[in-house]
């Protein structure tokens, strides 16, 4: 259903052009939950910014590769175009609740807005669709709700104001861009289940973009990991968490905490930090953190490749992911001590 | 509401008060009395005569508390130098004051809007280097040369504008004579608004259409027409709305200049008058109602702030 290849997106910063996100190929089927992880900088905001193609109000530009949404190519697109899939095909809620409502409009003035750009509604009805979705995404007294201001709800009651909005035209894919790190834990958990219930009832596909690999595991079926503007490696759920093929992914996973660990034992993390867009290194732009890496890894940028059912971007993939089965070949690769 | 109001109402009671004691007492104190401006040959009997006719020998305290006693029942007293009320006087010069700053205002605030949106729009371009150069220009240029210039222009070279007076009045009132009389006096007493309203006009929509609601709104499918009259500006409007609550005072005084260069026969050559005739009464009755004309504007601008962000709806 959407086809992204070989994405290239930038800004324009002080010291010349930077490549946010650089060659980035996926693809979501319909129904499909496809979630991109990674770090903060790795590009994955900026990915489902140039699917919106909104990108461009923001500094930003698509350099090349191409983005198919049902045959359609997007990147060719006007902006008087596009506006009529954003909202209606595509839509998306932000990680910043907070901010992301407009504060002098009511929600239900919001919500109505977003319902009558796409479909020719009279305000009263479209405001009783929007008490509609309000009841759908889970918020007690819809009714009162239309009537208030952002500022009178909190955080997590205006994520569920922004799915209601982004719902309002029955779109065919959701975007979510982080759409609980701004939330406590407990309200995390309810968007969550909020979002499997939309994704299991209203029959489209979701994009929920994350840097918590936890949440990933709950509801995605596929899994794209992003380090510094590139796809590191694209695998089903089940196959990642079974057994990462990249080294990368094996590091993201080993810092989820575990129930099991010890007291006081320390949580693996992964040495070091995502490389600065104006300083990428030569070569994999994981190398410099990455104990597997060998010298080509330092020159040759690899290609991601199929391996299995899965896309992975590794010099040494085999060896990787024979060490792990193997723990005694890890030991005894020369290879770890290079780093 | 109600509540807000009350509270109004008791600040600008003690804002009146101290308004009054200290423009009193100042020009009270002031060398130079009524007796200053007599003509040169009168003896000191007749200055001594003057001073007791008009109760001067009273001591000051004793003068101010007469004083407010009467302005509370509406008496703002008798100007020395015309025996007319006081408040007769300012009744019959305040409306073309109000005249010229109504019309400056509306003026100010619907080009500063437009002028601030295109120069945030087209920010780094030629449009927006116009913009604030002439808004620059318009601040540093003082109003009285620049009112001299204009009538020089449009009145003795072009012929466009008469160069002073209120136009027709009464009988023989006419729309185009009035709007034209307007047309400088206006155009003049906007530079001391007009550019502070477009550079924060500016500075605040720069700010607002980086605000993720904006997004948010193009994540919809708005328009872009509609992202940025309805969903920035309205934004952007709401501390433009208190810049001009500020700004009311700055026009008043900026008003006296006008009015001088004009001929326009409002409060503020009024208030040059009383000042030149050391009119004491004439000058304190017209810091009153210039103080009671800022506090209302300001609280009209309060209201209508109140009514453009929920987020202050309910401060009362």
């Amino acid at each position: 259903m959407l086809k992204v290849e070989g994405l290239v997106t930038g800004y324009q910063g002080k010291d010349g052009f930077v490549r946010a996100v650089d060659g980035v190929s996926f693809d979501i089927e319909k129904g499909e939950t496809v979630c991109i992880v990674g770090e903060s900088g790795s590009g994955k905001s900026v990915t489902s910014m140039s699917v919106m193609r909104l990108v461009e109000f923001e500094n930003g530009e698509i350099i090349s590769g191409s983005i198919e949404y049902m045959g359609e190519e997007l990147t060719t697109k006007t902006n008087e175009e596009m506006r009529k899939i954003r909202g209606a095909e595509i839509s998306m809620i932000f990680q910043e609740p907070l901010t992301a409502l407009n504060p002098v409009f009511t929600i239900g003035q919001q919500i109505v807005e977003a319902i009558r750009y796409h479909e020719p509604l009279k305000k009263k009805e479209a405001m009783d669709k929007a008490e509609d979705l309000l009841t759908l995404v889970g918020l007690s007294e819809p009714k009162t709700r239309l009537k208030q201001y952002p500022h009178e709800l909190s955080g997590g009651m205006r994520q569920r104001v922004m799915i209601a909005i982004a719902l309002a035209s029955k779109p065919k894919l959701l975007i979510a861009d982080e759409p609980t790190t701004a939330l406590d834990v407990t309200i995390e958990a309810q968007i969550l289940e909020l979002l499997r219930k939309l994704r299991n009832e209203e029959d489209m596909s979701i994009m929920l973009i994350t840097h918590d690999i936890g949440v990933a595991a709950e509801l995605s079926h596929r899994i794209i990991i992003m380090y510094a503007g590139k796809v590191m490696e694209i695998a089903e759920t089940s196959d990642l968490f079974e057994l990462p093929h990249h080294p990368y992914t094996k590091g993201l996973l080993e810092s989820i905490p575990k129930m099991s660990g010890a007291r006081g034992e320390l949580l693996p993390t992964i040495e070091g930090t995502i490389p600065g867009v104006n300083q990428m290194p030569e070569g994999c732009r994981f190398a410099p953190r990455c104990s597997f890496a060998t010298e080509k890894c330092h020159q040759e940028e690899p290609p991601l490749q199929k391996v299995g059912r899965r896309d992975v971007a590794c010099w040494h993939v085999e060896e990787f992911t024979a060490s792990q089965v193997d723990p005694f070949h890890r030991k005894e690769d020369p290879v770890e001590s290079n780093s | 509401m109600i509540r807000f109001l009350l509270n109004r109402f008791g600040q600008s009671i003690i804002l009146l008060f101290i308004v009054t004691v200290i423009t009193f007492f100042l020009i009270n104190l002031a060398p130079g009395g009524p007796t200053g401006v007599m003509r040169m040959d009168a003896s000191p009997d007749e200055r001594q005569a003057v001073i007791e006719r008009l109760g001067l020998d009273q001591p000051v305290i004793v003068r101010y508390f007469e004083w407010v006693g009467n302005a509370v029942t509406g008496d703002l007293g008798t100007s020395f130098n015309s025996s007319e009320a006081v408040v007769e006087r300012i009744a019959e010069r305040l409306p073309y004051t109000m005249e010229l700053t109504v019309f400056t205002i509306i003026f100010s605030v619907i080009a500063g809007i437009i002028l601030g949106v295109i120069s945030a729009l087209k920010r780094g371009k030629a449009a927006d280097h116009v913009i604030n150069f002439s808004s620059v220009i318009g601040l540093s240029v003082p109003s009285f040369w620049l009112g001299l210039m204009l009538i020089l222009l449009f009145s003795v070279e072009l012929g466009w504008l008469p160069s002073s007076g209120v136009g027709p009045r009464g009988a023989d009132f006419d729309f185009g004579g009035w709007m034209a009389h307007l047309a400088m006096p206006v155009l003049i007493l906007s530079t001391t608004v007009l550019p502070n309203i477009v550079r924060f006009t500016r500075s605040s929509m720069l700010e607002v259409i980086s605000q993720n609601y904006i997004r948010t709104a193009r994540s919809k499918g708005a328009k872009e027409f509609v992202v940025l009259y309805v969903h920035a500006l309205r934004n952007a409007m709401i501390p433009i709305i208190s810049i001009i609550g500020v700004l009311i005072p700055r026009l008043l005084s900026g008003a006296v200049i006008t009015e001088a260069i004009f001929g326009w026969t409002g409060i503020g050559t009024l208030i040059i008058e009383a000042a030149n005739g050391r009119d004491y009464p004439l000058i304190m009755g017209i810091t009153v109602v210039i103080t009671l004309v800022v506090i209302i504007s300001n609280l009209l601008v309060d209201i209508i702030y109140s009514q453009v962000d929920p987020r202050v709806k309910n401060m009362a």
